[in-house]
């Protein structure tokens, strides 16, 4: 079959099963979107780059497979790079194809030509810049097998006018071979017996759950491990969703920014299982000291991860998935039970903190609305959130109950991630209510997407607590930097209900606590766009 | 810390080595030297990088480097099961009372001069790291002008190659 390159691009995306892309246009990428037009793919056109990615990360979070998302070269494609960065750090699988000036202009700074590959490599898992036409069907073959096998992670492919332009003889490869590419998915089973003796052997064990659990799809084997064995569950932000928040041995999630349980139970362990988490600094900032108390076991699937951050005294690569499948079949409990009753004590002595639910103070407590969120959303719901303290206050006070339905900006902490994601998610998931937790900074940072919910007719809810602050700075300057506030004030913020009335959308905003319950039932019945702006108090704290 | 030699196959294709260096840069690793040539195979470059650090960073260049799509193998070269080279061109100031304590000097050393002039003598000089800067050493009486060297290279002694696929050949 003879095919034009933007045609053999548009082949290949079919035949990878992909349903759904993000995307903006521009000249050099026209040819790849005269080509669309005649797929059944569907396109949503974003408002901007930004939002593509993020969109094409929301809904490879939400789903399970890859996300693409498209731009023109030069600006176009670096508006993508936060997107790419961000699936970077949070291991999500994402193709991103961009268009490129003519292979024979390379190099001579003409119009919108941007190093993309260059500028990418830092924060891509691989990258390629197309020479050749003929190129094409092997190399998206291995950038959709590179992104979603092993740790997955963002691929770009940079496709110059003229490669899109030339013409292939187009047969797709049916599989791939890498000579530097052979992700290792299975454990060793002399390191998982191992394991299963340290468990055995321990009287304090915590397991620490993070993003890779819920990338493998291993929240079933997790709950299976903690059950059998009695052995408390903590989670990283990315952990969210990996074991239900109600569920007893769920200790909730770590860190700096996390629950009196969890950490406690992490620093007084004595056997630390640590799986599909990268003990980065938020969670986990003093490994030396941990090192020294508890025995470490790590399982990921990127060998790199282990002894990166944390002393390993039992490794094992590979996907967590079957590797906990293999640890549950073989493992026995421990003498736990004193354990156990410690912990219980110490989740009885510290619940999470709700304030006493004062009314006429012209603000809403946004624990408390997340609290009565929690016994109003339903199990397939998902959220998303913003970065600041609208995300802390998720995190740790809202209940989430199943994998993929709790997607945040872990890794980068990427103002602006939440709303596009929202985008995304709904895309792929149409028959889940998607809500957005927002702050009122970062939603104006991508704000314009609010055109693209309306075009593509995407029911997405935004639960906004505006603070009218940059909040989670402003309580910073507060704590470490002596009040000294400063470039955090967003008093000028708009009237966000005019704003989305503008696009044809409902809004309402409450003050008071008493509207929460009535507040939160009207937007999630209703069954289009929605924002439900909350006025919260600067002052109220993060934790 | 300590000198580490890394001997990494890679795909011979372009933006390897930009993609290495970064690495290298963004990760906060040192690099004493790094060469790089076509193999037997030429699809396959094989660079030779010598790494300043501990155990704990050559453990993570090799994982880093592995993580590269377009890197197929790593091995550490062993210092007493492996050869290494570097090859050295030094110009030196020379004028009718030193040029022939300078030319003892360079034939001791068994290097070779490779240009004249009034008053410069160019010699090239290879070999492994202690004997290019014994040989520096040496000649910094007279008045270094000018250095460049190619970075150490290095193979495995006896009959071991590091070669893609059998893996088992090593
Ligand atoms: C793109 C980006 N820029 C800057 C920051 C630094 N930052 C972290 S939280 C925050 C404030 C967020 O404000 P808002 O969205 O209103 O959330 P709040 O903390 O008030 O809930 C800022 C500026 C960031 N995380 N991301
Ligand atoms: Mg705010």
């Amino acid at each position: 079959m003879k095919l034009s390159g933007a045609q053999a691009i548009v082949k290949a995306l079919e035949l990878e099963g992909v349903e759904v892309i993000f995307g903006y246009p521009g000249a050099a990428i026209c040819p790849f979107y005269d080509a669309l037009q005649e797929s059944n793919i569907r396109h949503i056109l974003t408002r901007h780059e930004q939002g593509a990615a993020h969109a094409a990360s929301g809904y490879a979070r939400a789903t399970g497979k890859t996300g693409v998302c498209v731009a023109t070269s030069g600006p176009g494609a670096t508006n993508l790079i936060t997107g790419i960065a961000d699936a970077y750090m949070d291991s999500t699988p994402l193709v991103a194809i961009t268009g490129q000036v003519s292979s024979d202009l390379i190099g001579r700074d003409v119009f919108q030509e941007a190093d993309i590959t260059g500028a990418t490599d830092p924060f891509c898992k691989h990258n390629y810049l197309v020479k050749n036409t003929k190129d094409l069907p092997r190399i998206l073959k291995e950038a959709f097998y590179i992104a979603s096998t092993g740790r997955p992670g963002p691929v770009l492919i940079d496709v110059p006018i003229d490669v899109q332009i030339g013409s292939v003889n187009f047969e797709y490869p049916k599989s791939v071979d890498i000579k530097g590419y052979k992700p290792n998915y299975k454990g060793h089973s002399i390191q998982i017996k191992k394991i299963a003796e340290a468990i055995l052997r321990a009287k304090k064990p915590v397991i620490c759950a993070g993003g890779g659990v819920i990338n493998s799809n291993a929240s079933k084997e997790l709950v299976e491990l903690a059950e059998k064995c009695g052995i408390p569950v903590v989670t990283t932000m990315m952990g969210i969703g990996s074991i239900p928040y109600d569920h007893e041995l769920n200790l909730g999630m770590l860190g700096s920014y996390g629950v009196y349980t969890a950490n406690y139970a992490v620093h007084n362990a004595d056997l630390l299982i640590i799986t599909g988490a990268r003990v980065a600094d938020r969670a986990i900032n003093n490994p030396d000291q941990i090192a020294r108390k508890a025995e470490i076991v790590h399982i990921d699937i990127d060998p790199a991860e282990i002894g990166k951050n944390i002393q390993v005294s039992i490794p094992v690569v590979g996907d967590i998935k079957g590797v906990l499948k293999e640890l549950v079949d073989i493992v026995q409990r421990g003498d736990v039970d004193e354990w156990g009753r410690i912990i219980k004590e110490k989740k009885e002595e510290h619940p999470p903190k709700f304030p006493e639910m004062k009314s006429g103070t012209g603000y809403v407590n946004p624990k408390y609305v997340l609290k009565v969120l929690t016994g109003l959303l339903r199990e397939d719901d998902i959220v998303t959130t913003e970065v600041g303290q609208n995300q802390i206050w998720s995190s740790n006070y809202l209940g989430i109950r199943k994998p993929r339905t709790f997607i945040t900006s872990g890794g980068l902490g990427t103002m602006g991630y939440g709303f596009p994601a929202a985008v995304g998610a709904k895309v792929g998931c149409p028959g889940s209510r998607v809500i957005c937790i927002s702050g009122d900074g970062s939603f104006q940072m991508t704000m314009q997407e609010l055109g693209t919910i309306k075009q593509s007719r995407l029911g997405v809810k935004v639960l906004m607590f505006n603070n009218t602050r940059l909040g989670m700075v402003r309580e910073l300057q507060k704590l470490k930097y002596g009040c000294r506030y400063y470039q955090v004030h967003l008093d000028e913020n708009p009237d966000f209900i005019k704003l989305f009335e503008a696009y044809g959308f409902k809004g309402r905003r409450i003050d008071d606590n008493s509207q929460v319950e009535e507040a939160l039932k009207e937007m999630l019945s209703d069954d289009g766009v929605y924002l439900l702006e909350c006025r919260v108090d600067p002052e109220e704290s993060t934790l | 810390m300590g000198k580490h030699t890394l001997s990494v196959l890679v795909e011979n294709q372009a933006g390897v080595l930009s993609r290495i260096a970064g690495l290298f840069s963004r990760r906060g690793f040192n690099i004493d030297s790094l060469a790089v040539g076509v193999t037997e195979n030429p699809e396959i470059s094989r660079m030779t990088i010598v790494v300043d650090g501990d155990q704990y960073i050559v453990e993570q260049v090799t994982k880093q480097l592995n993580k590269l799509v377009d890197v197929i193998k790593i091995k550490e070269l062993d210092d007493s099961e492996s050869v290494r080279r570097e090859l050295v061109l030094i110009k030196v100031e020379a004028n009718a009372s030193t040029r022939s304590e300078i030319i003892q000097i360079v034939e001791i050393f068994r290097a070779n001069i490779i240009d004249v002039s009034k008053n410069t003598l160019t010699i090239e000089i290879s070999g492994d790291t202690e004997k290019i800067a014994a040989l520096e050493d040496m000649l910094k009486q007279f008045g270094i002008k000018e250095i460049v060297r190619t970075g150490t290279i290095a193979i495995e002694r006896g009959n071991k190659v590091i070669k893609i696929k059998n893996s088992d050949e090593e």
